[in-house]
């Protein structure tokens, strides 16, 4: 799983054959090229065209699978019942194995949540913006507690398809690739703070293995009460690091906003850098002797880095030199450690490490 | 200089016999060599004729070993396409039999530098899992599929075996110029190297996927360098989506100005008398009292008056005939009771129910509920964890709770720990002092204090559980004689 077969010039990767099965919509959602209100041309693809289509790219290892999804059609329910006939058609009459991802509808019957779970890898509900105020204001026709709901019945399904230790008969599957969800920045006036609270409390309220953050793209046909500017792709960018740290280098979403300021994550430095620069008295870091936690908290050691060091620790002590083949770049790493011939002695309260530790000058940012 | 004949670029036994025979000779890693066959790299003018395979009869007897981990890192290694790759490997052979833990040291030089053209290798056959393009063929049999490529490294036998997975009812061929693989459907074959034109050079259903390519980019976005650090250049020529690329960049910032600068468009009139009513416009009103239950389950639904609601999946009502005379109030949803929307059905609702049954008490008959209808908690990586509610949540929820006992008037309200019970007596009670003894209300019922299940829980000694449930079962009974 996760091979991406091909990238488009945006950087991203397409694994998936990513589409809708129609763009007409009777939402109105301010953010959307294809809210009813838009003026964009409307299509629409029947079942049988989806799945041929999926197949075709798939045999030609173009793609990995689907990742289907739709503009609400007459309602929630019919909408739902469509995406959950191409997956179950794809698995059940053409024994298709590659990977399925639905988008769930939120306000769609529970029941129908239920078959989408039995036939795709991966469902999501997509929180879409950080406040619900927001919500309620740019979507009318979504809920944040729907949208919640459906996230927990996806998560009671997926809780429910583990087997326990006793089972003899393995219950049946349900989105085995868990659950994703996408918000969308820049759209609302959330700072980062609140949007890194609101990851946290999903994280650990649905068992997400994703949360997805969309800088607000300028659309064709845009709504006028949304800012027109260019995506601001860096926040984007420290979105997603914050959001590292807080699943992988056991950061808490409040420890990540000290290294903020009014809320806003620092664009010219990456989190971790800017959380280090405010705790200089946990520094240096011993790397032949200090917990694999605190090794996690050293900017410019990623979690491989880290684990390199914890296991070639066991049969030599490490010089500086060692630290370098062990990590990308040794001169970031170097004021926050010691090491067996190395120590950073003022080096690591020093009024200019800020500058010292970014040599390059930050680009000009879009902020907004 | 000792040198020894290889069959194949690849060829990993040859090298081990090799190898193995020149380190019980004690050839030092300067003074050996291995060539492959017909290579490029044929014998130097000075060259010492040696055998293919260096027989050295005298040794044979001598056995050595190497960890498990030096066969792997060296049946990968040999599949880089650097010339020199022979030398490193057995120069680690060589350093290993004084420094056994030598390939555990990856910050060494030489390990170092292995781990890196591994790292080379595994990337060559991670990028032919997605880069393989196969074009459909028919022949006497049917459809077949044919793909040309060029892996960097020598990947195809070691990556062959993951597309006879994915592609198991295909029948399939991949041709590249180190070799060629076969699927028939039932055996993995290999053959000698290919060339392009052994390939087909089109088919028809690639318009569609350029045409999905193109139109899955979103301009505003562009990031070159990012794209190729992926899809790096090299493999551009056996990509069909590859030769949109350059025409993309070039317009990717016309079109964003184009979108930036369009003004707003007047909303579709067509589509106007289509669109799905607005949630929101039908909000209860927040200070409207609720007469009937109904009321109380939408208000608490939108309730704002604390902060709760939003970290919250939704609000948990209390459940139970109207007509109850008994109401049990605990302090919370919990995290299971938040998700499913219904109070007492995790650890502690399990606790309470059987406690209930043991007392003679029958849950249908009971009106259940929370004196904090949202979940306070905090979230610490992929769990919730319980938070006290403060006295301002507990006093703003007194709306609802208030409610509740308003329509459905309880002969007796049960308060299962201390916040329950300061949400019915509007102070701080002692609960072990007060527990069990009757509490008269200003409405005329009777309130009764008790512990709250999640205490039976959290007790870590069996005895004192066993006890306080003994406790607890007691002061149910005690309420159930109260109803009769």
């Amino acid at each position: 799983m996760g091979i991406c077969h091909a990238y488009t010039p945006d950087g991203r990767c397409i694994s998936l054959l990513k589409i809708l099965l129609t763009n007409f919509c009777i939402y109105d959602c301010a953010y959307c090229i294809n809210r009813v209100s838009s003026n964009v041309e409307r299509s629409r693809f029947d079942v049988d065209e989806v799945v041929d289509l999926t197949l075709n790219f798939y045999t030609r290892n173009y793609i990995e699978g689907l990742f289907l999804s739709s503009g609400i059609i007459r309602s929630g329910d019919y909408t739902m019942e469509q995406l959950v006939l191409v997956a179950k058609t794809l698995r059940e009459v053409h024994d298709f194995r590659g990977y399925i991802h639905l988008k769930l509808i939120p306000e769609a019957d529970p029941k129908l949540v239920e078959m989408a779970g039995l036939y795709a890898d991966r469902l999501s509900a997509n929180i879409e913006l950080p406040r619900d105020e927001a919500l309620a204001r740019l979507a009318p026709q979504k809920d944040v507690g729907v949208i919640k709901k459906a996230m927990s019945q996806v998560r009671l399904g997926v809780e429910a398809a583990k087997p326990g230790k006793r089972d003899k008969i393995k219950p049946p599957k349900f989105a085995p690739g868990g659950q994703s969800t996408q918000l969308i920045i820049g759209a609302d006036g959330a700072p980062d703070t609140e949007i890194l609270d609101r990851s946290a409390s999903l994280y650990g309220g649905y068992g997400l293995r994703r949360v997805y953050y969309s800088a607000f793209s300028p659309i064709p046909d845009s709504s006028a009460i949304l800012p027109l500017s260019k995506p601001p792709l860096m926040r984007e960018h420290r979105l997603y690091q914050a959001d590292w740290l807080m699943r992988f280098y056991g950061f808490s979403a409040p420890e990540i906003g000290e290294g903020a300021s009014d809320g806003m994550l620092d664009l010219a430095i990456d989190p971790k850098l800017a959380w280090a620069l405010n705790k200089r008295e946990q520094f240096p870091v011993d790397v032949n002797r200090a917990p694999r936690e605190m090794l996690l908290r050293v900017p410019g050691l990623g979690v491989k880095a880290v684990d390199r060091i914890v296991s070639v620790r066991r049969y030599r002590t490490l010089r500086l030199e060692d630290v370098g083949r062990l990590t990308r770049s040794v001169a970031k790493i170097r004021p926050f450690i010691t090491a067996l011939d190395w120590t950073p002695g003022g080096l690591t309260d020093a009024a200019d490490l800020r500058a010292r530790v970014t040599s390059r000058t930050p680009e000009q940012l879009s902020l907004f | 200089m000792a040198t020894a004949m290889l069959d194949g670029e690849t060829d990993f036994d040859g090298w081990r016999k090799s190898a193995r025979a020149f380190r019980l000779a004690g050839v030092e890693p300067a003074a050996a060599r291995f060539v492959v066959r017909g290579g490029q790299e044929q014998g130097g003018l000075f060259d010492e004729p040696t055998a293919a395979h260096p027989s050295l009869r005298a040794d044979e007897r001598q056995e050595f070993s190497v960890p498990k981990d030096f066969v792997d890192l060296a049946q990968n290694l040999i599949l880089h396409r650097s010339a020199d790759r022979f030398d490193l490997m057995y120069r680690l052979l060589w350093r290993l039999r004084d420094e056994p833990d030598l390939i555990k040291v990856i910050s060494d030089r030489d390990v170092a530098d292995a781990l890196e053209r591994v790292k080379n290798v595994s990337r060559a056959s991670h990028k032919m899992k997605a880069f393989v393009r196969f074009r459909q063929v028919h022949d006497d049999r049917g459809e077949a599929w044919v793909a040309w490529f060029e892996p960097p490294h020598r990947v195809l036998e070691k990556t062959a075996p993951f597309f006879q997975r994915r592609f198991t009812t295909m029948r399939w061929s991949i041709l590249t110029p180190d070799g060629s693989a076969f699927w028939d459907g039932e055996t993995l074959r290999f053959g000698p190297p290919a060339t392009r034109d052994m390939a087909p050079d089109e088919d028809e259903i690639e318009d569609f996927w350029k045409t999905y390519y193109a139109s899955t980019f979103n301009p505003a976005r562009l990031k070159v360098k990012t794209m190729q650090g992926e899809m790096a250049k090299s493999y551009w020529k056996n990509l069909p989506e590859a030769a949109l690329i350059p025409e993309l960049i070039a317009a990717s910032s016309v079109r964003t100005e184009t979108m930036v600068a369009a003004p707003a468009p007047e909303p579709n009139p067509r589509f106007a008398r289509l669109t799905a009513p607005d949630l929101h416009a039908a909000r209860p009103d927040a200070e409207a009292v609720p007469d009937n239950l109904a009321d109380v389950v939408d208000g608490v639904q939108a309730c704002r008056r604390c902060p709760l609601y939003r970290d919250a999946t939704q609000g948990v009502c209390g459940e139970g005939p109207t007509t109850a005379r008994l109401m049990i109030v605990g302090e919370q949803p919990g995290d299971q009771e938040d998700l499913a929307g219904r109070a007492f059905i995790g650890p502690a609702g399990q606790v309470l129910d059987a406690a209930l049954a043991e007392a003679g008490i029958d849950r249908s008959d009971v009106y259940v509920t929370n004196a904090v209808k949202h979940f306070k908690h905090e979230p610490r990586g992929k769990r919730r964890l319980h938070k006290t509610p403060n006295a301002g949540e507990v006093q703003a929820c007194r709306w609802w709770l208030d409610a509740e006992r308003r329509l459905i008037k309880p002969k007796v309200v049960l308060a299962l720990g201390a916040t329950a019970g300061s949400a019915l007596l509007g102070r701080k009670p002692a609960v072990m002092q007060e527990r069990g003894a009757p509490i008269p209300l200003e409405d005329g019922s009777t309130a009764v204090l008790t512990v709250h299940p999640s205490y039976l829980l959290r007790l870590p000694d069996e005895a004192a559980k066993a006890q306080a449930r003994r406790l607890f079962i007691d002061d149910l009974v005690a309420v159930r004689r109260r109803m009769d």
